[in-house]
């Protein structure tokens, strides 16, 4: 009992980072219709930038967790939005009209490009951040104990209120409106007056964002990374955003809770060495029984 | 700044590969007129619309809308290769690069020119309102953080463009339709829906692209009423492609036929109605054979 509680908790953590970054998978896939395969390493990038942001910070004598955490945040954030600013400038923009396919090499190219980049300018050890919020809270549960640390709880915190703002943006502001607009019709949206190319900068960023969130978070609960860090995460929250209906921004939540708890639940009760081969397998199943996705609207061929 | 004629077009050129769709096209749209562009099947009207409105950027020729107290060209706005006299004049250099970098059909809506589809392109999966709200989206505060906390001035721009809303969902009689997906509107409600978006731009000429296409005689009756007060109470100007005469007829003030990318008369309906060349494109004819009605 204790065991599937405690996994449990840590499914619901995982989940929710790989929710925050599936988002930016599905957000750019909805806009236009590509797979980010940089996104990974995006979220890599904002590791490295975390550990500097904290190094920085506490160069200068900050020792408070509460600043340390709301500067690394907003540094991280910054910069890796930036990072996906530039990314969709030069790698995607110049091929907005050619096949899919070429965009798709395109972000291979720049997943690869970051990979290696960082590790030429970084050195291709892993590298750590000092544990900033330790301590735990604990439950007796019959004769064991559930341990949820106090990490734990800032992320799924921090998480549900980077999902809830975002979910505000996109459904009741006006960029917001604009970004759906632009998905369900971009040719329509620029006859509209609406700057389509910025929209499409602007989704770049907010899913950068959000990989800097989940970034943050995990770097301060795991404490070590490298620069291939990105590769795993980065397939795992695809898989999330498939599960969830590629496209659609609820799912893209949903499917990473989904992968993320039942990936757990796996670990803890059966085997952990075979996690991974059972999300993927979940991915498999889920697709045969619904092909687009838990929250996915089929596509209906009009005649 | 042309006062008298708020669209120009000169010697317009457009060719998909080998294929010239117009070859020459040149007429001028007198502000605050009802205009219609007609011709046979393929005779190259939609093209025409598609390069006024920058979804296609026009082989060659020249585009110039007079609105909003400027003049803007339809085809430079787009973004054009460098030149290479470009490189001498460093104000024509900057002005190309800007409209190469941040160039593109959104201008040419913002310039003041709207326009709708033959086959309706609403936002499907968006409801009435926000159909209507999106193509304000110029008008109000844009600001993101102002959005995220809701300020004073944004719930103001917010309520102030819901006003608009309502007025053309009035104009167009959707009022009791406003929550509902625009997806699930009729077809007839759909083609009012699309024109009411269109003047939420707030444009000063709208382009209607087979406006009356699959509308019953009565609601084509309507729309006609609807066109003109477009003009009368919005000063609109007014260029539509339609391919019911009775309408057309009704309503132009000036008419443009095309027939194999070539303008073949310009003229009131009166002058098209009796027109030669124009009832020969219509009902086909010999070489040289005069064909009278």
């Amino acid at each position: 009992m204790d065991i599937v509680l405690q996994q449990l908790v840590n499914g619901l953590t995982l989940g929710s980072v790989y929710g925050l970054i599936a988002i930016g998978y599905t957000m750019v896939y909805g806009i236009i219709g590509m797979i980010n395969f940089a996104h990974g390493d995006v979220y890599m990038v904002s590791a490295y930038i975390t550990a500097i942001a904290i190094a920085l910070l506490t160069f200068f004598g900050i020792e408070s967790f509460p600043i340390i955490i709301i500067g690394t945040l907003f540094l991280t954030v910054a910069v890796t939005g930036a990072y996906g600013w530039v990314i969709e400038r030069i790698a995607y923009r110049p091929l907005r009209n050619s096949s899919r396919l070429s965009v798709l090499i395109s972000a291979i190219g720049m997943s690869l490009i970051l990979q290696n980049y960082v590790q030429l300018s970084q050195g291709a050890n892993q590298q750590g951040v000092p544990t900033l919020l330790s301590g735990a809270l604990r439950f007796n549960v019959g004769d064991g104990f559930v341990q949820i640390t106090y990490m734990k709880i800032f992320i799924i915190v921090a998480s549900l209120i980077g999902m809830g703002v975002l979910t505000y943006i996109i459904q009741k502001t006006k960029l917001g409106r604009m970004c759906r607009a632009t998905q369900q019709d971009r040719k329509m949206a620029s006859i509209l007056g609406i700057n389509t190319d910025r929209i499409i900068s602007i989704v770049f960023v907010i899913g950068a964002t959000m990989a800097a969130l989940a970034g943050v978070l995990i770097t301060l609960d795991y404490g070590a990374f490298d620069f291939y860090v990105g590769f795993i995460i980065g397939i795992k929250a695809f898989t999330a955003a498939v599960l969830g209906g590629i496209g659609s921004l609820p799912g893209a939540m949903l499917g990473g809770l989904v992968l993320g708890l039942s990936e757990a639940l796996f670990a803890g009760l059966i085997s952990s060495d075979y996690k991974d081969v059972f999300s993927f397998s979940l991915l498999v199943l889920i697709l045969i029984i619904r092909p687009s996705g838990l929250l996915g609207k089929p596509e209906v061929e009009k005649v | 700044m042309s006062l008298e004629h708020i669209l120009k077009v000169e010697n317009l050129v457009m060719h998909f590969g080998g294929i010239k769709a117009l070859n020459d096209v040149t007429f001028n749209i007198k502000r605050g007129s009802v205009s219609a562009l007609i011709g046979p099947n393929g005779a190259g009207k939609t093209t025409v619309f598609n390069c006024l409105t920058g979804f296609y950027k026009a082989t060659g020729g020249d585009i110039t809308l007079s609105a909003q107290n400027k003049e803007t060209s339809v085809i430079k706005v787009l973004g054009e290769p460098f030149q290479a006299t470009d490189f001498l004049s460093p104000f024509a250099f900057f002005r190309r690069l800007k409209y190469k970098m941040f160039g593109g059909s959104h201008l040419v809506n913002r310039a003041g020119l709207s326009r709708t589809f033959q086959n309706i392109r609403l936002f499907k999966e968006m409801s009435v309102v926000e159909n209507l709200l999106v193509a304000q989206h110029m008008r109000a505060n844009r600001s993101m953080l102002a959005g995220v906390l809701n300020t004073k001035s944004y719930q103001k721009s917010e309520e102030e463009a819901l006003d608009r809303v309502f007025y053309w969902l009035g104009v167009v009689d959707l009022v009791d339709s406003a929550n509902r997906l625009a997806g699930e509107l009729s077809y007839g409600q759909q083609r009012r829906l699309e024109i009411a978006r269109a003047m939420c731009t707030n444009p000063e000429i709208i382009c209607l692209d087979e406006p009356a296409a699959g509308l019953n005689p009565s609601e084509t009756e309507a729309l006609t009423k609807m066109i003109r007060v477009l003009r009368d109470e919005h000063n609109t100007t007014v260029l539509l492609i339609e391919h019911d005469m009775g309408m057309v007829m009704d309503i132009s003030d000036y008419i443009v036929v095309l027939d194999h990318g070539e303008v073949i008369a310009k003229g009131g309906p009166e002058d098209i109605r009796s027109n030669p060349k124009v009832i020969a494109a219509y009902l086909g004819a010999e070489e040289g054979e005069e064909v009278t009605l």
